[in-house]
């Protein structure tokens, strides 16, 4: 086992070089760049510019030189948008409050989701599958751009219960609209994975021996079925934590957090060139440690699988 | 008698409209007595015995009676029929390869039932579950039982079911094709096993099979089921000997034998009944070679006809004998 995750480690390395490089490589081809703007500037500054960022360099030194600073020192480079704000401040100040309300998003998502999706199942062609199928498909197909200003309409406008944005410190008045937002589309489908998952695990023959067994129904499901129903749906919370830590966009905007969502659209805009490697890095490096945290999960549910 | 089945009937909702897998079986089993239930795929044997365990699937619903020691276990809630499951009733599965839950250990799930209807300590419970698998002849067990199913091979595997069916000393154990998944040689090693239980324990046994060379050896009545119904029953050795309907007669003789020196395996001719769609008599008729007029009409009752004999069949038995 611990072969085995050192093995995926040490093949994150070059995953996560590869990922540097082709996104490096994009933005250079891409057209325009952080100081470009309506009035361009005199040819004389913004030379000076592109030589105080290393601009001016050629392609591989500038990577090079991007590379060896993140690796050595773990300095993702100096904002090209806001003039003395390093990437580090600005991941360092976005990211705890992604952080904190994609966390909670996550947990909302997984209990709502499970506990919905095999009382679904459990319960079969009942009022209460048919109730938990009609939410899950409204909360699927319910963007979270939509909700989000209905939840503000509701709550704020008018119940005035809950404020409609700002983040405050994490307060908790402020994490609640957000985390509503970005984790009904996640339990939607988490809840409709492990209802079809539970739903086949109650057919299988072991099943059908637990209940001979004179097991109660409580029993059966959390003992012998919660195991083999959660595999799928841990193959899908991998991706799925990553995309609600990293943030939403949309629920960044709408609430206006101040999260690293709109930090990684503003600076796609604006080619900020060393703000969207830095992001992208950490979304990344998330991606892989996630995955290879599901994979480790996995063999702890199901011991046939030995690495 | 121990379990009575009375007038039983089963039928699945399916997208194309009600299956009747039994249609009206009546049969009774005594304490230590083995009984075979044969017959083919889809003749409603299997079913017959998972409606008195209240193991049907979600669309099939069974009417009747299925008393066990004079209570009706069909009429019971789920709760109170946990109470017979395993400690008075047990039954061992098919395909050993996924009969047992491949995520618990043996430990685990063999301690559970004694935990859970005896009320003993878990500690207690997996002594007595090392005793059982040594009974089974698990090399090993104290250690072994720690294993998760993957680790066994089927024959192994069908051995521990038997050993988990076994914990709480039921009166009854039903075993639905219990060796159709295993090795031939293994079949013989499971057979003998039973054959150990029976005398040990005076354990009733419903052998519920299609191999009529498993049974012969085996049991001491036989039930031969069609299209959810019974055909015939006796004691095995008598209607092997004699069968009196078409259907027994048909089977016996396509069991392949070294003695005779035959050019070709014997087969009934037809194919087995479209459950949806049985004739209104009797449900072998299309596939019976003394077919009568009225045969696909009407359907023959189960009537005793010789010492301890019922058969269902509208030509006399003397014709069929013959």
């Amino acid at each position: 086992m611990f072969a085995f995750i050192a093995r995926r480690l040490a093949v994150a390395v070059p995953t996560l070089l590869i990922l540097v490089i082709l996104s490096f490589i994009l933005m250079y081809t891409a057209p325009g760049g952080p100081f470009n703007s309506e009035r361009p500037l005199p040819p004389e500054v913004l030379a000076n510019i592109n030589a105080k960022y290393g601009l001016d360099q050629p392609f591989w030194k500038q990577i090079a030189t991007y590379v060896w600073g993140v690796t050595t020192q773990f300095d993702f480079g100096p904002s090209f948008q806001f003039t003395n704000r390093s990437v580090n401040d600005i991941i360092a100040q976005g990211f705890p409050v992604t952080l904190t309300y994609g966390a909670y998003s996550f947990l909302v998502a997984v209990l709502v989701g499970v506990s919905l999706g095999v009382a679904a199942a459990i319960k079969q062609n009942t009022w209460l599958d048919y109730l938990a199928v009609g939410i899950t498909v409204g909360a699927q197909v319910l963007p979270n751009f939509v909700l989000g200003p209905i939840l503000i309409i509701i709550f704020t406008l008018w119940l005035g219960w809950l404020p409609g944005g700002g983040w405050n410190g994490g307060q908790w008045e402020y994490v609640v609209l957000p985390v509503i937002a970005l984790s009904t589309s996640y339990m939607a489908s988490i809840a409709r994975i492990t209802r079809s998952s539970m739903l086949e695990t109650l057919n299988t023959n072991f099943i059908r021996t637990a209940r001979a067994k004179g097991l109660s129904t409580g029993r059966v499901i959390w003992k012998h079925a919660l195991k083999p129903t959660m595999l799928p749906v841990l193959s899908y919370l991998g991706p799925a934590f990553v995309g609600m830590i990293t943030g939403s966009v949309v629920v960044d905007i709408i609430f206006s957090t101040g999260g690293i969502g709109r930090f990684f659209v503003n600076s796609a805009f604006n080619r900020d060139y060393s703000v969207i490697m830095g992001i992208t890095i950490l979304v990344g490096a998330l991606t892989i440690f996630f995955n290879l945290l599901v994979d480790v999960l996995y063999a702890w549910i199901d011991p046939k699988i030995r690495y | 008698m121990l379990l009575e089945i009375e007038n039983l009937r089963v039928a699945f909702q399916t997208g194309d409209g009600e299956v009747n897998a039994v249609n009206g079986v009546s049969f009774g089993i005594d304490r230590g007595e083995t009984l075979a239930i044969v017959g083919e795929s889809g003749s409603g044997k299997s079913q017959t015995a998972f409606a008195a365990m209240g193991l049907l699937a979600k669309n099939g619903a069974a009417t009747g009676k299925a008393l066990y020691k004079g209570q009706n276990l069909l009429t019971l809630k789920q709760k109170q029929l946990n109470k017979f499951r395993s400690e008075e009733i047990a039954m061992i599965f098919q395909d050993p390869m996924t009969s047992l839950n491949p995520y618990i250990r043996i430990s685990e799930q063999m301690a559970e039932v004694l935990t859970l209807h005896k009320g003993v300590s878990k500690k207690h419970a997996i002594a007595e579950s090392v005793r059982m698998l040594d009974a089974v002849r698990i090399p090993d067990a104290a250690n072994r039982i720690r294993s998760y199913p993957h680790e066994f091979s089927g024959g192994m595997r069908q051995r521990i079911m038997i050993a988990m069916s076994l914990l709480c000393q039921p009166s009854l154990l039903i075993a639905d094709e219990p060796t159709t998944a295993l090795d031939v040689t293994v079949q013989a090693q499971i057979m003998d096993l039973l054959g150990d239980i029976r005398r040990d324990f005076g354990t009733a046994i419903i052998l519920i099979t299609h191999d009529l060379g498993v049974v012969a050896g085996f049991c001491d009545r036989t039930l031969v089921m069609y299209g959810g119904q019974i055909m015939e029953d006796g004691p095995t050795e008598a209607m092997f000997a004699d069968p009196s309907h078409p259907y027994t007669k048909g089977l016996l003789q396509a069991v392949p034998r070294l003695d005779r020196d035959d050019d070709s395996l014997a087969t009934i001719a037809g194919e087995p009944p479209d459950m949806s769609r049985l004739p209104q008599g009797c449900p072998f008729s299309p596939r019976c070679a003394w077919v009568q007029n009225t045969c696909p009409h009407i359907r023959p009752d189960l009537v005793n006809w010789a010492d301890d004999r019922r058969r269902a069949c509208h030509v006399p038995a003397k014709e069929v004998m013959a």
